[in-house]
């Protein structure tokens, strides 16, 4: 434990640094928060694999790197033209864009998107937004217990507030795209509120890249608050570099009737893990999270979801695919626990696994939680290889083994990606599943 | 086109194919008849080079190679083409995509041009009429979710605009109403030309009615046993397969 405590002021102590920088210029409430999840983040130790939620997943190599902070914007030469492989046409002006975690007001534009839509850095918010913020800022992601959240926390200065007010309707999807830029091993926590008010709907793209093939650590925490009959639709695209680490939690609260749809999407890092909760405070909402990891190399992807169904009629769909290659790994763990009351719950799970390498593995545990009567529940896993029933019908109309073998993983991929209605997301997935595997396909 | 000699092939430890001897000429129309489990579709996939399968014995002579020679994706291109009885779906990859990807493949082999998604729907809406096939299966996933009856009218669409030289359909015919049954002969009678050949696996003389065969076979254990023209079918319809079993044999 010492040598842990020692890692832990050594590598992460900058947010004390931080406070001193911001003071005066947020309000109370906001670095108060701070300073109680600092002082929190000091009595608690990060996991290690003896804590049954890290089991498959040792942080170690993430927490012995001597990490450099960025407290200042430094666009580093960057320019909206050498973004733009980071954006997509459709949020082309409704996008955020943070460099090494620090808004970048230049690189941004928010001219796309309409008067209703409060769409801030955290640095940057009026009293009136500040106030909303305050209700739900840290309000559902708890830090008390985990380290990394507690970091996170203790680190809020910048970030991105998407809030549309109750009854608002917002067909133009914001972008938030996290850059990393930094050639020095660096630590950003990112941090993410969306709000959505009552009856409103909105599109999220939240998105993790890199400039350079680099070690530095994310230490994401995104919170989700859909109030009643609100609809979410979130995307998040995590692409870092691949000698990275990426740590993330997303925690989402979703009010009656409420409906929120996540598609995450994890390619980068060499150690990954998102946590995904959702909570379902009332009746007859609706959740759907669907997911994809493609790992190669010496990749090691986690994820961890929970749905939590306390009340009856909600519904839940989750389907996570995994690709794997070289010497990679996957863990996930999907818990769906259906607690006493939640009558007439309808919750499917599954999780699907193609290896294209014997050197790669999973650990894939759906789990289901019933203590309440009338319900409708599935789950299920598969670890699969391609077959050769299936690469011989292609071979037999003419299709080469390497292409064959393109065609079916680009399938298995693409019944997570097709459901995706933002064309050049759904474009660019495609491509970068596809070179990742060093494959190629001529398709539509 | 095909000479098959004395072919013996194995899956596993079980020989199944006990030295078949076949000749196709192009323009033939061959039906190939059999009981369960006595090699039909054994045949079918060793002509196609499945992996499963070991070749123990025997050759096979096509167009002037020895076929057994040639990967399997490079037979396809070479003009064989099988239609399966059970097959296989491909989910996340649209039919039309499926099938220019087949196309260009074949068209790079014959040293024609490839096409674009479009000038290939052009082709394809033309080849969907001789199938009756409704647009809707083209953007659908490779046989997912498809009925058995579309499965089969897929393959013979696949056939359509691959124009083999040989086609070996493996009970094409199984599973499908009267109306499909005459839609996918009828797409098969046009397909039909003096360059190219046809066996269909069949347990049903009801096809033979449809399609008319040059030649019918009976596979039994392994071996043709039996060798006549159509009215062959008709005397296995009524009589079963019991007085075609050589002297001694048992089901
Ligand atoms: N993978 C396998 N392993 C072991 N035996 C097999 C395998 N595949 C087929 N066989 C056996 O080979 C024999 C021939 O099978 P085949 O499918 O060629 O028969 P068929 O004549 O097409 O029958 P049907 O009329 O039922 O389609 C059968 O006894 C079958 O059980
Ligand atoms: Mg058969």
């Amino acid at each position: 434990m010492a040598q842990v405590a020692k890692e832990k002021n050594s590598n992460f102590s900058a947010y004390k640094i931080l406070a001193g920088m911001r003071e005066g210029m947020d309000p109370a409430w906001l670095a108060a928060l701070r300073a109680k999840a600092g002082a929190r983040f000091e009595e608690i130790d990060f996991p290690t694999t003896r804590n049954e939620e890290w089991k498959y997943t040792n942080v170690a190599p993430i927490l012995k790197v001597p990490y450099r902070e960025i407290f200042d914007l430094d666009a580093d030469g960057l320019t909206v033209e050498r973004i733009a492989p980071f954006t997509f046409v459709e949020s082309r002006h409704s996008q955020m864009v943070f460099i090494n975690g620090i808004y970048s007001k230049e690189l941004s534009d928010l001219s796309g998107l309409p008067e209703s839509a409060v769409v801030t850095s955290l640095a940057g918010m009026t009293e009136e937004q500040a106030l909303v913020a305050s209700r739900h800022l840290a309000a559902y992601a708890k830090y008390q217990d985990d380290a990394f959240t507690a970091l996170n926390t203790a680190h809020i200065g910048d970030g991105a507030l998407v809030y549309i007010p109750g009854g608002k309707i917002v067909e133009t999807p914001v972008h938030v795209i996290f850059i990393s830029t930094s050639e020095e091993a660096s630590a950003t926590h990112p941090r993410v509120l969306i709000i959505a008010g009552k009856g409103a709907m909105a599109t999220i793209i939240e998105s993790y890249v890199s400039t350079e093939d680099n070690v530095y650590l994310t230490n994401a925490v995104t919170e989700v608050f859909a109030a009643e009959e609100s609809a979410i639709t979130h995307y998040r695209l995590q692409e870092e570099s691949e000698k990275a680490f990426h740590v993330a939690t997303t925690q989402v609260h979703q009010e009656r009737e409420s409906n929120y749809v996540s598609y995450a999407f994890s390619l980068g890092a060499e150690i990954a893990r998102h946590t995904l909760n959702v909570v379902l405070t009332d009746e007859h909402t609706d959740t759907t999270i669907d997911g994809l990891y493609v790992v190669t190399g010496k990749q090691h992807v986690d994820n961890h979801t929970t749905m939590d169904h306390s009340k009856p009629n909600c519904t839940s769909h989750q389907l996570y695919k995994g690709i794997l290659d070289g010497k990679s790994r996957a863990v996930l763990k999907g818990k769906v626990l259906v607690r006493e009351g939640a009558l007439l719950t309808e919750a499917h799970q599954l999780n699907k696994n193609l290896l294209l390498s014997k050197d790669s593995s999973v650990d894939t545990k759906p789990q289901l939680e019933i203590f309440a009567d009338d319900v409708k529940c599935s789950h299920g896993a598969t670890v699969g290889q391609l077959e050769d029933d299936e690469l011989f019908y292609l071979a037999s109309r003419g299709i080469a083994p390497e292409q064959a073998r393109a065609l079916l993983t680009f399938g298995f991929a693409e019944d997570v990606i097709s459901k995706i209605k933002l064309k050049s997301v759904r474009k660019q997935l495609d491509k970068t599943v596809l070179d990742k595997l060093h494959q190629s396909l001529d398709l539509e | 086109m095909l000479e098959i000699r004395n072919l013996r092939a194995k899956i596993g430890d079980k020989e199944i194919l006990k030295g078949l001897n076949l000749t196709v000429r192009a323009g033939e129309i061959h039906a190939i008849m059999g009981p369960n489990g006595s090699g039909k579709s054994t045949l079918a996939k060793v002509l196609a080079g499945h992996p499963s399968y070991e070749v123990t014995g025997g050759e096979v002579i096509y167009q002037g190679k020895n076929l057994l020679e040639i990967d399997p994706d490079e037979r396809a291109r070479e003009g064989v083409f099988l239609a399966f009885q059970y097959p296989i779906e491909i989910p996340g990859v649209s039919n039309a995509n499926f099938l220019r990807m087949a196309y260009n493949e074949k068209a790079k082999h014959d040293g024609r041009d490839e096409l674009d998604p479009l000038e290939f729907d052009d082709l394809l809406q033309e080849r969907m009429k001789i199938v009756e096939m409704d647009s809707v299966f083209i953007n659908r996933s490779v046989n997912e979710g498809f009925s058995g009856g579309e499965k089969k009218r897929n393959e013979i669409l696949q056939m359509a605009v691959l124009e083999p030289k040989l086609a070996i359909l493996d009970e094409t015919d199984s599973g499908l109403d009267i109306d499909s049954l005459r839609i996918v002969a009828n797409g098969v009678n046009k397909l039909a030309n003096k360059d190219n050949a046809i066996i269909l696996v069949t347990h049903y003389q009801r096809l033979l009615n449809y399609i008319e065969p040059n030649f019918v076979h009976v596979l039994y254990k392994g071996q043709i046993v039996k060798s006549g023209g159509k009215e062959l079918a008709l005397a296995l319809e009524e009589k079963g397969y019991d007085w075609i079993k050589p002297a001694g044999a048992t089901a």
